[in-house]
């Protein structure tokens, strides 16, 4: 594997760097798709959203979720008796750890990621799938019967969709014939469709993109697939016996999610860093300026690192954009409704996808 | 034998204890619950044995295939059926005779591997998937294709075992049921169920009538 731009001589110097990047990254870009979700959310519905709650000069509300956390913090810690607190308590920490770790894989930027594993796209989606298992625990050991019935619910979601999204990433694994998330996107970059017209992924595997983003939605029981906290039914789901910073990490780990399973799936499907497909942002320029007759110019890796994060960043918030739009679009679906749309729709359409992928991929 | 511990020994050896002690946690826990949490970190610490010898893949299936779905199965038979919160009188004769089964069992084990291998040590090599896929795909392909027949053959024999034979089983209320548009039984009509429709049988009596339905 090569050594990407964090990676320095010292090895504590690159794990310190890795980790500082990781936790940065955790704590900014959360909050960043929940304040898309407060904004955008409110201009779909011809209304403001939080106006008041600034940071320094700029208003808009883009302090609200900063100040949502500070009083999340001051409010008081309820266990309910009959809980079983242990498990209470942990699991908002499972919840949330698994969007965590899955960052360290995620390339970012050319050179600008915490592991290239071998395994990337697998590893990535068997940890998400870990984060499950805090909604179970905090369904059951919160002795409600409403949260035990949004477990069940979510258990069974989980279970259907687990597939779709798998088979969504496996067609693209058959096609660029590697798992490492690095090479995926490096294997876009050259990728032609009929060998002329180079493009992204998600135009060959339009099928896979829609399985793997539907997917994704239900996995994270974001609306239309929010049955397991459906508030006019069960309150809130698992989350309905939580309060203050407990349920702050719950919300911080759906938002987490959403970035987490966007990112997944631009580099799967929107090339990743590449801002035309097989373009990076230096050629780009290059090209721009040339049109204009002058030099090309020399960039350093860090700079078109971090012109390729961009455009990677670029991308999850525009897919966190269509998530939020999504809520503000599609009603609920109903359980039976969300079971069949999984077992007899997305499950044998992701199977004819990877079958029509690899027949393609052996003529070609 | 005056052996300098690595961190990957340290590791490899956290990883078996934890395991070891989460095992023994799984059986002596009085709740059903918890014991299946304790299992969670059993499994996760035997993908760290797998990561520790090297078998990467191997080790995200395991994590993917039984803490992410398994486990969630396990936990969703349980809420379904009985979760009370706090302990749970087990009603266990056997207990004794399980234990007494494996401790035999795990003194066997031990004694086998242990005159297996004694001191050979193993010069262990990362495996990546694509040589792995070489050779499960390429090497064992038939082996694993009879497997993946006899799982076949297996889903299908549970799909079978699990289906409702006609007049068994607890009669489905017809009511509940959104009657089909299209069909040529008139009592299915939106809004009209007759008495007739409601008995038991009635559909596969009701000759030509029930086109949902597979005759035996």
């Amino acid at each position: 594997m090569e050594p990407g731009l964090l990676d320095f001589p010292s090895l504590g110097l690159s794990i310190a760097v890795k980790l500082l990047i990781m936790v940065g990254f955790f704590l900014t870009a959360p909050l960043v798709a929940g304040y898309m979700e407060h904004k955008v959310l409110a201009h779909q519905q011809d209304r403001l959203g939080p106006m008041e709650a600034g940071i320094g000069p700029i208003k808009h509300g883009v302090g609200q979720l900063v100040a949502d956390g500070a009083k999340f913090i001051q409010k008081e810690d309820i266990v309910p008796t009959a809980a079983d607190k242990w498990v209470f308590s942990l699991a908002p920490g499972v919840a949330l750890v698994p969007a965590l770790v899955v960052m360290l894989v995620l390339p970012l930027g050319p050179g600008l990621f915490g592991e290239n594993l071998g395994a990337g796209v697998f590893f990535a989606l068997a940890v998400s799938s870990v984060s499950v298992l805090g909604v179970l625990m905090a369904a059951w050991s919160s002795a409600n019967k409403y949260s035990l019935m949004g477990g069940i619910r979510a258990a069974a979601q989980l279970i259907a969709y687990e597939l779709p999204l798998v088979l969504g990433a496996a067609a693209v694994v058959l096609q660029a014939g590697t798992l490492s998330l690095v090479s995926i996107v490096e294997a876009q970059a050259d990728f032609r469709i009929f060998g002329l017209l180079p493009m992204w992924f998600v135009l060959p595997h339009a099928i896979g993109f829609l399985l793997f983003f539907v997917a994704s939605l239900a996995e994270l029981n974001r609306p239309p697939f929010d049955m397991p906290i459906a508030d006019s039914e069960i309150i809130f789901g698992h989350m309905t016996e939580y309060t203050g910073i407990k349920y702050a990490f719950f919300m911080l780990a759906e938002y987490a999610g959403m970035v987490v399973l966007s990112a997944i799936a631009t580099v799967l499907f929107l090339g990743g860093w590449y801002v035309l497909p097989g373009v990076t942002v230096p050629e780009l320029i290059n090209w721009v300026v040339a049109f204009f007759g002058a030099g090309p110019f020399e960039f350093h890796p860090v700079v078109a690192g971090l012109l390729g994060v961009g455009v990677t960043m670029g991308k999850i918030f525009t897919l966190v954009f269509v998530m939020v739009w999504f809520r503000a679009t599609f009603p609920r679906l109903r359980e039976d409704q969300l079971q069949r749309m999984s077992w007899l729709i997305l499950i044998p359409l992701g199977l004819l996808n990877i079958v029509v992928i690899a027949i393609a991929k052996v003529l070609a | 034998m005056n052996d300098v511990l690595t961190a990957a020994d340290i590791f490899m050896l956290l990883v078996a204890v934890t395991g070891g002690a989460a095992a023994i946690s799984v059986v002596i826990s009085r709740n059903v619950v918890h014991a299946a949490l304790f299992l969670v970190v059993t499994l996760l610490s035997v993908a760290g044995t797998f990561l520790m010898l090297g078998a990467e893949f191997l080790a995200w299936t395991q994590v993917l295939v039984y803490v992410g779905a398994v486990i969630v199965l396990i936990l969703f038979g349980l809420m379904l059926t009985r979760a009370p919160i706090g302990p749970m009188a087990q009603h266990n004769e056997n207990g004794h005779l399980a234990f007494g089964v494996s401790t035999l069992l795990f003194l066997f084990l031990c004694l086998v591997i242990f005159r297996a291998f004694g001191d050979v040590r193993l010069d262990l090599q990362y495996t990546g998937a694509a040589a792995l896929g070489e050779v499960i795909y390429v090497e064992w392909a038939f082996p694993f294709m009879a497997l993946g027949f006899m799982l076949t053959v297996a889903l299908i024999g549970a799909i079978i075992l699990a289906r409702r034979e006609e007049g068994e089983g607890p009669v489905t209320d017809l009511a509940d049921e959104i009657p089909a548009r299209d069909s040529r039984d008139v009592t299915a009509s939106p809004g009209a169920i007759s008495a007739g429709a409601r008995a038991p049988g009635a559909r596969a009596a009701g000759g030509g009538s029930a086109p949902r339905e597979v005759q035996q």
